[in-house]
């Protein structure tokens, strides 16, 4: 269920309000959902906000909106948007926003406790969904800000029937510390010391998270709360520990153990600890950055068992190991960092393709293989929860930069800009972190 | 007696009276004291002169000795420098590889032999790769170049916990630059004396 504008009225109407019927909260009667041709991104305007912060809450709903890739805004730069609202007054000129290409109108008002909205179906001629959301204060604070962007993601899923992933965060690292910025590039911080710290990983809670970091005698896991800013180290022995990732439910945390005959993949219960399991037999050879099938049952890690890196699944238990990117005999290619895609359907990894690493997807069904990039020297793809979305590294600009690409257009937007920055892992929808 | 030798008597007499009393009256100056102290001057000089040698020679004697000691220190140190840094010469690799190539098993059948006669000596390997693979991958493949060295030198006899190792992955690079020239000397093993390293002892035999 990919594409739910595809389905013409009658199917949408019917699939939707089946398939949303246990989380749709909306009022009996309310469609959800636009109407809009096969292929095309339904045009949107966002009207000006009036009130406190206005301003922003229509800057930041457009950009969201816009950065989603399900929709097209409509007079963001310019005054037409503007200038036709304002000659409408109060009332909704329907015929007119049509011929402006627009199929949906929102309108924000900012009220004392957050944010009214409604969002207008231009065709229907009337109104498609409205809501009071509640934004703690005081505004542009960065929790007013991601549930503002949680608003966006709401609003996304009222016009094309699939919620946004706005409201989320991106770890990753810069000059050896764990940053996070929000989803939108705002909000940049540091969450680790100084030192050198690598490979973030969010617990599906949005409250801790894991990394690698160096020590005198090794590395290991740490696991930070994002509450308290404490943390504790995961690993319980000395060695080489790397490459952390927990299971889609947050019961388990994997990562690649070393001592002195190569790395294997090890897992622990998650918060409880414990002695870790062994999950890989790798036999002196290299086994890391694990990452969970949707359903956590498979794992997709990087191995160089047959001598040079190559992306495997295997359970969770480490059975049933299965070599996923073919090679032929002799191919001395190098394909690492695997991220399986939200909806379980692809593994996107990096490859090195013309002695430069670029994305690449491999399909679970037929194997067959996509390269979504070309430009610079691309690596370690990590999925937006909406399943569309990959954060990756690129040298494009010049440096190390973060680089969010649209799978499904290739549109590339830059997330990051200061100093370097690599190893970006995508948070869940944070609608209740810290 | 005759009249001769009378004469010479009277002169005799004359030359004895005229020795006797100050032919000239005397100088109307006391005897110079420049005379005298240069005298007093030359004969501290002298002293002073025969001191310092005596003194010069005491030093160039000590000098000689302190020289001979700290030529046999020097010699000494140079040579706990060259165990030394024998000790912690890097070794290379190719790329994507721990396999220990014979430049490496040279270097370390050197350490193996100051491992050996040197039972206090702490190392810990380091294993580094160059920035081309994937930056956690690269990780386990430092440890694996660490853990083949310290097992080239564990199954030749040096005890486990002389031996100690980490890996860098490509984050401490000891060459930068983005050719193959940079990346040959980022991909090694670094070896780091972390105790015992103060009184190395050369290795026995030729």
């Amino acid at each position: 269920m990919n594409f739910r504008s595809v389905l013409l009225a009658a199917l949408a109407a019917f699939a939707l309000t089946t398939s949303l019927a246990a989380q749709d909260t909306t009022a009996r009667g309310v469609r959800i959902g636009l109407t809009y041709q096969p292929g095309t991104r339904p045009g949107v305007v966002v009207l000006p906000v009036s009130g406190a912060n206005g301003d922003s809450v229509r800057m930041i709903l457009q950009r969201d909106l816009d950065f989603g890739d399900r929709v097209e805004i409509i007079g963001r730069e310019g005054s037409t948007v503007a200038d036709v609202a304002r000659q409408q007054g109060g009332t909704m000129n329907y015929p007119l926003w049509r011929q402006l290409g627009a199929l949906a109108i929102v309108q924000a008002t900012a009220t004392a406790s957050g944010v009214r909205i409604a969002v207008h179906d231009v065709a229907a001629a009337g109104i498609l969904n409205a809501r009071d959301f509640t934004l703690p204060m005081p505004g542009l604070s960065a929790a007013w800000r991601m549930a503002l962007h949680g608003v966006s993601d709401e609003i996304e899923r009222w016009i094309t029937g699939t919620r946004g992933a706005a409201q989320t965060r991106v770890a990753f690292v810069r000059g050896g510390r764990i940053h996070v910025v929000d989803s939108d590039g705002y909000g940049e911080r540091a969450v680790s010391e100084q030192g050198t710290a690598l490979s973030p990983a969010w617990h599906p809670s949005g409250r801790w998270i894991a990394y690698s970091a160096f020590g005198p005698r090794g590395t290991q896991i740490v696991v930070r709360d994002l509450q308290s800013g404490g943390t504790r180290v995961a690993s319980p022995r000395p060695g080489l520990n790397i490459t952390p990732e927990f299971s889609p439910d947050g019961s388990l945390l994997i990562w690649g153990f070393a001592e002195e005959s190569g790395t294997d993949l090890v897992a622990a219960p998650y918060p409880g600890g414990g002695d870790p399991r062994r999950i890989t037999v790798g036999r002196g050879s290299d086994n890391v950055s694990p990452s969970f099938s949707p359903d956590g049952r498979r794992l997709a890690f990087t191995s160089s068992r047959a001598g040079h890196p190559e992306i495997y699944t295997a359970d969770v238990d480490g059975a049933n190991v299965e070599l996923l990117t073919t090679y032929l005999a002799g191919d001395q290619s190098y394909r690492s960092n695997p991220a399986w895609s939200p909806d379980g359907r692809v593994v996107a990894f990096q490859s090195l393709v013309a002695g430069r690493f670029q994305i690449m997807t491999i399909s679970l069904r037929d194997r067959g293989m996509k390269q979504l990039t070309s430009e610079g020297i691309n690596e370690d793809p990590a999925w937006a929860p909406d399943g569309r979305h990959l954060v990756f590294t690129s040298s494009r600009t010049g440096t190390k930069q973060l680089f969010v690409l649209d799978a499904e257009t290739g549109r590339a937007r830059q997330l990051t800009r200061a100093g370097g920055a690599r190893l970006a892992a995508w948070s869940r929808v944070l609608d209740r972190a810290p | 007696m005759d009249h001769r030798i009378t004469r010479a008597l009277l002169v005799a007499a004359v030359v004895a009276v005229a020795s006797a009393c100050p032919r000239n009256p005397p100088p109307p100056v006391t005897p110079s004291p420049t005379v005298n102290q240069d005298s007093i001057d030359a004969a501290e000089r002298a002293r002073r002169e025969a001191a310092e040698r005596a003194e010069a020679a005491r030093r160039d004697s000590i000098n000689r000795a302190n020289a001979a000691r700290e030529d046999s220190l020097r010699r000494a140190r140079e040579a706990v420098e060259g165990i030394r840094s024998a000790l912690t010469a890097p070794i290379y690799f190719d790329y994507d590889s721990d396999a220990i190539g014979e430049a490496g098993r040279a270097a370390l059948d050197q350490k193996l032999a100051i491992l050996q006669a040197n039972s206090g000596v702490r190392l810990r390997i380091a294993g580094h790769a160059d920035e081309r693979g994937s930056d956690e991958y690269n990780l386990a493949l430092g440890q694996r170049r660490a853990a083949a060295a310290k097992r080239y030198l564990t199954q030749r006899g040096i005890p486990e916990a002389q031996i100690e190792i980490i890996s860098f992955g490509e984050e401490r690079p000891a060459a930068s630059g983005a050719d193959e020239s940079a990346w040959a000397q980022n991909r090694r093993d670094e070896f780091e004396i972390t105790a015992g390293g103060d009184a190395l002892r050369a290795p026995a035999g030729p």
